[in-house]
C-alpha cells in the first residue's frame, strides 16, 4: 500500500555518487522523516523525487506509475508537491498569487479562453482565490492575503510555500527543512501545520535536522549516511538502532572532542 | 591534395583566425563577468578605421597600428567603466542590451568621425601572391595566421605564468574566493575588457588589406566571433580559437562546394545547431544548477 | 498592486481609446498619420514581445525575422500568386506561428545568453534568406506590394489605415490583458519569478515558453504582414538583426512588464527618428545613447518607474 516506491535509486555528479542504491518505500498515510548529517544526500533525494534531478540509476514509482526520468511537471500531475530549503518564492507576485498558482493543475483554461475572457474564467478565478485565501488561513497567514511576497518575514514565506505546494492538492507533500531558521515557537507552529496536514490526509515527507522535531511527529524515519541507507523504520527503533546511533554520536562526540 | 581545396584551406585559416581572436575577446569578457559583449565586433572596426586614419595623417604603419590598438584599449575601459560598471547586478536581459547600445552608439560615432566608405590598409609586406602547391595566397594572411598564433601564445603564457594572468582565471572560477583572496574584481573586469579591445583592435588591422575596412565591418565579424565562440563553448580560450578556425574552415568549404550566396548563413547555422544540441560547444561543460 | 491593475487596466484601455478617437484632430496632414500608423504597428508587436520578454521573463533578439516573414509571407502570395490579401495575411500568419513552434521547441529549452544568441541567429538566417531568395522576394532591393482589400475594395489612404490599426492595436492590448491576468499569465510570471518552484508546482516551463515565443511571433508576423500592404514595398532590411534590437528597445525602454509600457515605448522609440531626421546622421548615435542611458537610468522602463512614483504602495 505503499504511494511512492524508489528502487535502487543512484545520482552521480561527475565522479561523486550523492545517492547510491537506495531502496524504501512511503507510505500514503502519515509523516515519513528523512534524516541523516549534512552531505548526507537528503536534498538531493527530494530534487530526485520531484523530476528536478534525473536519477542516474534505479527507479521511481509513484501511485503505481513509473516516473522514473520524466520531468518535473509529471511528478506534480502525479501528486507531488514540495517545499524548498533554499526559498523559492515568486517575488515578483503577492501572497495570494503565489498560492493561486499552486493551483495550476487544476485550473487548465485553454489558451482562447484565456485571451478572449471567457465568463467561465471569471467563475473559476473567483474560486481560484477563494481556495488560495483558505489555504492562506489554514497555514496561518490569513493577515498576508493582500501583501506583496517581497516584504514578508522569513517564517510566513515558508509557510507560504507550503500554502502553494498544499494548492495542488498533492497526494505526497515533500517539506525540505521547514524548520531551518525559525525561533522555537515557530518550529512548534510547523509541527503544529504538519499534524494538520497528516490529519488532512496527505502524506509528508520531511528533511530536517531538528532530531527533536523528526522524532515527535514521524511514523517513519529514514536515515542517510554518504548517499546511503543506514536504516528505516518506526522513529523508536531508528532512535535506537546502533548504527544510527554511532553515525550521530560518533560524529558528535568527535565535534566535541 | 587538390589546388582548389588547398586554396579554400588557405582561406578558411585566414578568416579563422580573425574569427579566433574575436571569439577569444569574447570569451575574455564573459569568464571575468558573465556578459556577452556584443560591441566586440566594434573594437575590430575601431583598430582598423583608426589605422587607416593615423596613415593618413602620415605615421608609419607599426606606430598608427599600435597607437589604434591603444586607442581602442581606452575605448574598451571606457565601455567597461561607464556602461557595464553600472548594470552588474541586472538581468541577463538589461546586460546583453545595453552593450548592443554601446555597440550601435559605436557605430554612430564611428559614421559620423569616419565616413561610410570602405577604407584600404596597406599590407605589411607588400601585395605579391606566393604560391603554395598550387594554390595562391597573399602575404597578409601569412601575417593574420602568424600573429595569431603569437598572439595567443603570449595570452597562454599571460593565464598561466602570470600572476595577473592567473589572478583572473581565478575570478572567472569562482569570484567570491578570488575576492577574499584579495583579488580586485573591478579591476579583473577592467582588464578583460581592455584585453579584449586590444584583441578585436589587432584582428581588425590585420584583416583589413584583405577585406578592407568600414564603418560598419564590425557587425558580421563580432557576430560570427560569436558564434565562434560558442562553437569552441563558451568562456573556454582553447575552445575560442578552435571554434574560430573551425569556422573560418567550414565557411570556406561550404562556399567553395556549396554556394557562396549563404556563406554567412552557414556561421548561423552551425551556432544553431551547437546551441541546441551542444550548448556546451566543442570544449565546455554544462554546468548543473543546484537547488 | 493587483488591484491597482484592475483599475489601470480599464482606465488605460479607456485612455488608449480616447487617445486613438481623438488623435486625429491633432494630426496636420498626412504625415503624421503615416507615423501614427507605424507607431500603431510596432505598438502591436511590442506588445506580443513584452509577453515574451517581460513577463516570461525571456528574450528574443530576431523577432524581426518574424516581422519580415509575414510581410513577405503576405506580399509574395498576393503579388506573384494572385492571393487575396486577407487570405494571404492569414497564411502568412499562420506560416510564421508554425515555424515558431517549431524553432521554438528547441530553443526554448536555452536559457539566458544562449536563448538570446539561439534567436538572433535565427533572426539573421531569416534576414539573409529573405535577401538572397531573390526571384521570390527581389533580392535585397525588395519588392512591390498590393495594397490590402477588404471585400473587394482596397484600403488605401492613411486616414482608413489608421483607424484600421488603431482598432487592431485596442484588440492587441486587450488580448494580451486577457492574457496576462489569466491562470495562464499567472504561470508565465511564476516562470518570471522561480523556474523550479515553477515547475514543480506543476508548470510545463517549456510548452508554457513555446507558447508565448508562439503568441508573440503572431503578432509581429500581423503587423508585419499589415505594414507590407499599407507601405506597398518591403525590403529585407525589415527582417534585420538591427530592427529586432530596435523592437527589444521600445519593449525594455517602454517597460517590461507591462502592456502599455510596451505602447509607450514603441511610440517614443518610432518617433525619435522621425523627431531627429532633421539630425539624420546623427540618427544612430541617439539611438545608442538612449538604449544605454534608458537601462543605467531607467532599468524598470519608462511606465514602471513613473507608475512607481505615483501609485500608492499596498503594503499589509
Amino acid at each position: 500500500m505503499s504511494l511512492l516506491r524508489a528502487e535502487a535509486l543512484s545520482k552521480e555528479f561527475g565522479g561523486v555518487l550523492a545517492v547510491q542504491a537506495l531502496q524504501f518505500e512511503i507510505p500514503a498515510q502519515g509523516v515519513y522523516s528523512i534524516i541523516g548529517p549534512n552531505g548526507a544526500g537528503k536534498t538531493t533525494l527530494l530534487n530526485l523525487l520531484t523530476g528536478l534531478y534525473r536519477p542516474s540509476a534505479g527507479h521511481i514509482w509513484f501511485d503505481g506509475r513509473e516516473l522514473t526520468g520524466r520531468a518535473p511537471h509529471h511528478y506534480a500531475a502525479a501528486g507531488v508537491g514540495r517545499t524548498f530549503q533554499n526559498l523559492q518564492i515568486f517575488f515578483n507576485m503577492s501572497a495570494l498569487e503565489n498560492v493561486m498558482v499552486g493551483r495550476y493543475l487544476h485550473e487548465r483554461c485553454s489558451l482562447a479562453a484565456a485571451l478572449l475572457r471567457f465568463p467561465s474564467l471569471a467563475r473559476a478565478e473567483r474560486a481560484c482565490r477563494a481556495e488560495a485565501l483558505e489555504l492562506l488561513e489554514f497555514v496561518g497567514l490569513g493577515k498576508y492575503a493582500r501583501a506583496a511576497s517581497d516584504g514578508m518575514p522569513y517564517g510566513a514565506l515558508k509557510r507560504l510555500e507550503i500554502a502553494r505546494a498544499l494548492a495542488a492538492r498533492p497526494k505526497l507533500l515533500l517539506l525540505d527543512e521547514p524548520a531551518a531558521g525559525l525561533n522555537p515557537t515557530e518550529t512548534q507552529e510547523i509541527v503544529r501545520l504538519i499534524q494538520r496536514l497528516a490529519a488532512r490526509g496527505v502524506a509528508v515527507v520531511l528533511v530536517e535536522h531538528n532530531m527533536k522535531l523528526v522524532m515527535g511527529v514521524s511514523d517513519r524515519v529514514l536515515v542517510l549516511d554518504y548517499g546511503r541507507k543506514l536504516a528505516e523504520g518506526s522513529a523508536e527503533s531508528v532512535r535506537r538502532d546502533p548504527k544510527v546511533i554511532e553515525a550521530y554520536l560518533g560524529r558528535e562526540a568527535q565535534a566535541h572532542a | 591534395m587538390s589546388p582548389q581545396l588547398l586554396q579554400y584551406l588557405l582561406s578558411g585559416l585566414t578568416a579563422g583566425s580573425i574569427y579566433a581572436l574575436v571569439a577569444l575577446g569574447f570569451s575574455i569578457i564573459y569568464n571575468s563577468s558573465n556578459v556577452i559583449n556584443f560591441a566586440q565586433g566594434e573594437f575590430v572596426m575601431i583598430g582598423g578605421m583608426a589605422t587607416v586614419s593615423l596613415i593618413k595623417v602620415g605615421l608609419p604603419l607599426p606606430l598608427a597600428a599600435a597607437l589604434a590598438i591603444a586607442a581602442t584599449t581606452l575605448v574598451g575601459l571606457a565601455l567597461e567603466k561607464f556602461a557595464v560598471e553600472r548594470v552588474r547586478g541586472e538581468s541577463v536581459v538589461t546586460l546583453i542590451i545595453i552593450t548592443i547600445g554601446a555597440s550601435i552608439l559605436l557605430r554612430g560615432l564611428a559614421s559620423l568621425v569616419w565616413d561610410k566608405n570602405l577604407h584600404p590598409l596597406p599590407a605589411f609586406s607588400g601585395d605579391r601572391p606566393i604560391a603554395i602547391g598550387g594554390a595562391t595566397i597573399v602575404p597578409q594572411s601569412l601575417w593574420v595566421i602568424g600573429v595569431t598564433l603569437a598572439a595567443v601564445a603570449a595570452l597562454r603564457w599571460f593565464f598561466n605564468s602570470t600572476l595577473h594572468g592567473k589572478a583572473m582565471l581565478a575570478t572567472s572560477h569562482n569570484r567570491l574566493a578570488a575576492q577574499l583572496m584579495g583579488i580586485s574584481v573591478r579591476r579583473v573586469l577592467l582588464v578583460s575588457f581592455g584585453l579584449s579591445a586590444a584583441l578585436g583592435a589587432l584582428a581588425g588591422i590585420l584583416i583589413a588589406p584583405i577585406t578592407f575596412t568600414a564603418w560598419d565591418v564590425g557587425v558580421m565579424l563580432g557576430l560570427k566571433g560569436f558564434a565562434a565562440a560558442i562553437l569552441g563553448g563558451l568562456g573556454s580560450g582553447p575552445g575560442a580559437v578552435l571554434g574560430g578556425l573551425a569556422l573560418g574552415l567550414l565557411e570556406a568549404l561550404s562556399a567553395g562546394y556549396v554556394s557562396s550566396a549563404y556563406k554567412d548563413v552557414i556561421a548561423f547555422g552551425i551556432m544553431l545547431a551547437v546551441l541546441i544540441l551542444m550548448p556546451g560547444g566543442l570544449v565546455g561543460h554544462r554546468s548543473v544548477e543546484r537547488v | 498592486m493587483r488591484a491597482g491593475l484592475l483599475t489601470a487596466r480599464g482606465g488605460g484601455m479607456l485612455a488608449l481609446a480616447a487617445v486613438i478617437a481623438l488623435l486625429p484632430l491633432a494630426l496636420a496632414n498626412n504625415y503624421f498619420y503615416d507615423v501614427a500608423i507605424l507607431v500603431g504597428l510596432n505598438a502591436i508587436v511590442c506588445i506580443g514581445l513584452n509577453l515574451l520578454i517581460g513577463y516570461a521573463g525571456q528574450i528574443s533578439l530576431g523577432h524581426a525575422g518574424f516581422f519580415g516573414l509575414g510581410a513577405y509571407g503576405s506580399a509574395i502570395l498576393t503579388a506573384r500568386f494572385g492571393w487575396p490579401p486577407l487570405a494571404a495575411l492569414a497564411a502568412a500568419t499562420t506560416g510564421v506561428a508554425l515555424l515558431a513552434w517549431l524553432v521554438g521547441r528547441p530553443i526554448l529549452r536555452l536559457r539566458g545568453h544562449y536563448l538570446a544568441m539561439a534567436t538572433l541567429g535565427m533572426g539573421v538566417i531569416i534576414s539573409i534568406v529573405l535577401s538572397n531568395e531573390d526571384e521570390l522576394t527581389g533580392g535585397p532591393d525588395g519588392m512591390s506590394v498590393p495594397p490590402l482589400s477588404l471585400f473587394g475594395h482596397a484600403l488605401s489612404g492613411e486616414k482608413a489605415w489608421y483607424w484600421l490599426v488603431g482598432a487592431l492595436l485596442l484588440l492587441a492590448v486587450w488580448l494580451s490583458l486577457n492574457l496576462i491576468e489569466s491562470p495562464g499569465g499567472r504561470a508565465l510570471r511564476a516562470l518570471h519569478g522561480s523556474e523550479t518552484a515553477a515547475e514543480v508546482v506543476g508548470i510545463d516551463s517549456v510548452r508554457q515558453k513555446v507558447m508565448v515565443f508562439v503568441l508573440s511571433a503572431v503578432f509581429a508576423a500581423l503587423a508585419g504582414g499589415l505594414t507590407a500592404h499599407y507601405s506597398g514595398f518591403i525590403t529585407p532590411g525589415r527582417a534585420s538583426f538591427l530592427h529586432s534590437i530596435e523592437l527589444v528597445t521600445m519593449v525594455v525602454f517602454g517597460g517590461m512588464a507591462s502592456t502599455f509600457g510596451a505602447v509607450v515605448g514603441a511610440a517614443v522609440l518610432t518617433m525619435l527618428p522621425q523627431l531627429l531626421a532633421v539630425l539624420k546622421d546623427y540618427e544612430m548615435v541617439v539611438f545608442g545613447a538612449v538604449m544605454m542611458l534608458t537601462l543605467i537610468f531607467l532599468p524598470k522602463g519608462f511606465v514602471p518607474t513613473l507608475a512607481a512614483r505615483f501609485a500608492p504602495r499596498e503594503r499589509k
